[in-house]
């Protein structure tokens, strides 16, 4: 996702002179082609979260469209008050890219698990958030995030993520868009957020399970028509993403869904089943699978319905 | 420079700010006041801004990081005829947006700022935005002392030379005052020109209430395109002009009532 990511920032910045790149002392083998490229628009502001953000906002104010860019939560948690007040009260066009979502550096530890950002971030009045599944889906939002007015937060997986394969692959996003990845016969939906996709997609294939599968690159704002749409359609939800279960995006779902039962909009209300980090932090070294998967970031068959199977 | 007008200029600063302080029972008065003689150099001879064209595109840049003393920057917008003075009157009143801490909103301000330690990392923003648009204005961030206990501010003190911002000009309102007492019993900020120095800054100390003084180092600080950023440290003194305001903690946080407004108006007189 991050070779996409930069991929598109660099075409970008060909034909947009006022892309600018702002880093944090991260970014080795990822940034330097851009750095050689665009000297004039990229800085290292060295290990300095807090400033960065602030200089972002400072240059987005004289007409640059900024991306910032570190690992885990530095670019987030490390300068949340310099993203809330600098860059997201004067609304300001910085994209705030992270790379390393959720367990992707799971071996190094909490300070990197990236796992609360979404649920503090998605509270945020002018923020965007979104958490690509794939490289098409990190292009495609950085693709729309560069023409954006306001501001916004990208969250990356790492480095050689496949492409998904998918029903429909709009050449460009909407912002809010829900995206069908295979749609089948069951009763059930799965809905996916960032790169647990992969999984999902892998583990329904593999044990032959009528479910469909919907793609969130948008954490906030989400389409409501279409998820209204998709309440209606299916009896059971299930929601996963590598990120605690207080104020993620199940959450966020479950908030919609009232939203939709209120506004009498629903025929009739599907169960909503959360797989989400149960409010723990863990310390056992292991990769990103092994982290999920003691998490409880997984598909059980108990999920479904049996016409599923 | 016409000392006499920016001396008078001050005077209204102040005598505005009280009233707006005084009439929305708001705060920060000490820290307003202790800032004015600067403000009145700055809008006066200073800074290259228009008050028909608040963002036109070469005018030099005014942050107040300070941003609770905004009583002072709102009334010298005012009184150079940014808005109509008038407008004035709905200082922290309900549906105003003249908020009591420093609002963007406002023509002439170019930040909100509450939060302390926000307006130098923002205005390393502008200023950089400068070198790379090769644009000829000045950006300056009047800071607050106690504001330097935060930590993001040190990381702009680092990068800021590493820079060359050269077009940056930092004022530190050296009041000696902060929230919980005197700033040399909280964190003592001295030795702050070695510390500066240290930081490859280019540093100038002043007497912040000495008009002639204030002027002839700005007009330097400003003008100077030497690779390196200025720091213009200004001793002050916390409530300067009204004699049982000054040097006194409490006028952090108070609001004069009528007998002690009528008082601090008449000696502003």
């Amino acid at each position: 996702m991050r070779t996409a990511f930069i991929t598109e920032l660099i075409r970008l910045a060909e034909v947009d002179e006022k892309i600018f790149l702002v880093v944090a002392d991260l970014g080795f083998s990822v940034v330097e082609p851009f750095a050689e490229k665009f000297p004039d628009r990229y800085l290292n502001v060295g290990i300095a979260e807090q400033n960065m953000a602030g200089l972002a906002a400072g240059l987005a104010m004289e007409g640059y469209s900024v991306f910032i860019y570190s690992i885990g939560n530095f670019p987030t948690l490390r300068c949340m008050e310099q993203i809330r007040y600098d860059i997201c009260y004067h609304n300001l066009p910085v994209r705030i890219v992270a790379v390393g979502g959720g367990y992707a550096y799971a071996s190094l530890g909490p300070s990197h698990h990236a796992t609360e950002e979404l649920g503090m971030l998605r509270i945020i009045p002018n923020l965007i958030v979104s958490a690509p599944a794939d490289p098409y889906e990190a292009a495609a939002v950085t693709r729309l995030m560069s023409r954006h007015s306001g501001p916004c937060y990208i969250r990356l997986g790492k480095a050689g993520e496949p492409v998904i394969s998918r029903v429909e692959q709009p050449a460009e996003l909407r912002v809010g868009q829900i995206l069908p990845i295979v749609t089948r016969e069951g009763a059930t939906a799965v809905f996916s957020t960032g790169s647990m996709l992969k999984y999902v997609t892998d583990f329904l294939n593999e044990n032959g399970i009528q479910a469909s599968v919907y793609s969130f690159p948008f954490v906030k704002p989400m389409d409501k028509e279409v998820l209204t749409e998709l309440f209606n359609r299916y009896r059971t939800i299930i929601t996963i993403e590598e990120h605690q279960r207080n104020g993620g995006f199940g959450s966020a779902i479950l908030e919609l869904l009232h939203d939709a039962i209120e506004a009498g909009t629903l025929i009739k209300e599907p169960t909503i089943k959360r797989i989400a980090i149960n409010d723990t932090f863990y310390s056992k070294a292991g990769s990103q699978d092994y982290l999920r998967s003691i998490a409880g970031l997984t598909l059980n068959l108990d999920l479904f319905k049996t016409e599923d199977l | 420079m016409d000392a006499k007008s920016t001396t008078y200029l001050a005077g209204e600063i102040r005598k505005t700010a009280l009233s707006m302080v005084y009439e929305a029972k708001s705060s920060h008065i000490g820290g307003a006041f202790s800032m004015a003689d600067i403000l009145a150099v700055l809008y006066e001879d200073v800074l290259h801004v228009d008050p028909s064209e608040p963002k036109m595109v070469d005018r030099d840049r005014l942050l107040l990081s300070k941003g609770h003393a905004c009583s002072a920057l709102y009334a010298v917008l005012g009184l150079k005829g940014f808005f109509p003075m008038e407008s004035l009157a709905s200082y922290g009143q309900d549906g105003s947006s003249f908020l009591t801490h420093i609002s963007h909103y406002i023509p002439g301000v170019e930040i909100s700022a509450g939060s302390l330690g926000h307006g130098l990392p923002i205005a390393c923003g502008l200023a950089l935005a400068a070198k790379r648009k090769a644009r000829p204005w000045t950006t300056f961030c009047l800071m607050s002392d106690g504001e330097l206990d935060e930590g993001s501010n040190w990381e702009s003190f680092l990068l800021a030379p590493q820079l060359g911002l050269d077009n940056l000009v930092v004022i530190i309102d050296y009041n000696k005052i902060q929230s919980l007492g005197f700033v040399k019993d909280v964190i003592d900020l001295e030795p702050l020109i070695q510390k500066f120095e240290a930081f490859k800054w280019e540093v100038f100390t002043i007497d912040g209430h000495e008009i002639q003084e204030i002027y002839t180092t700005l007009s330097s600080a400003k003008a100077a395109r030497n690779g390196v950023p200025k720091v213009v440290i200004a001793h002050t003194v916390k409530g300067k002009g009204v004699d049982f305001m000054e040097n006194k903690l409490l006028w952090h946080y108070k609001s004069p009532n009528a007998t002690e407004y009528q008082q601090a108006l008449g000696q502003l007189d």
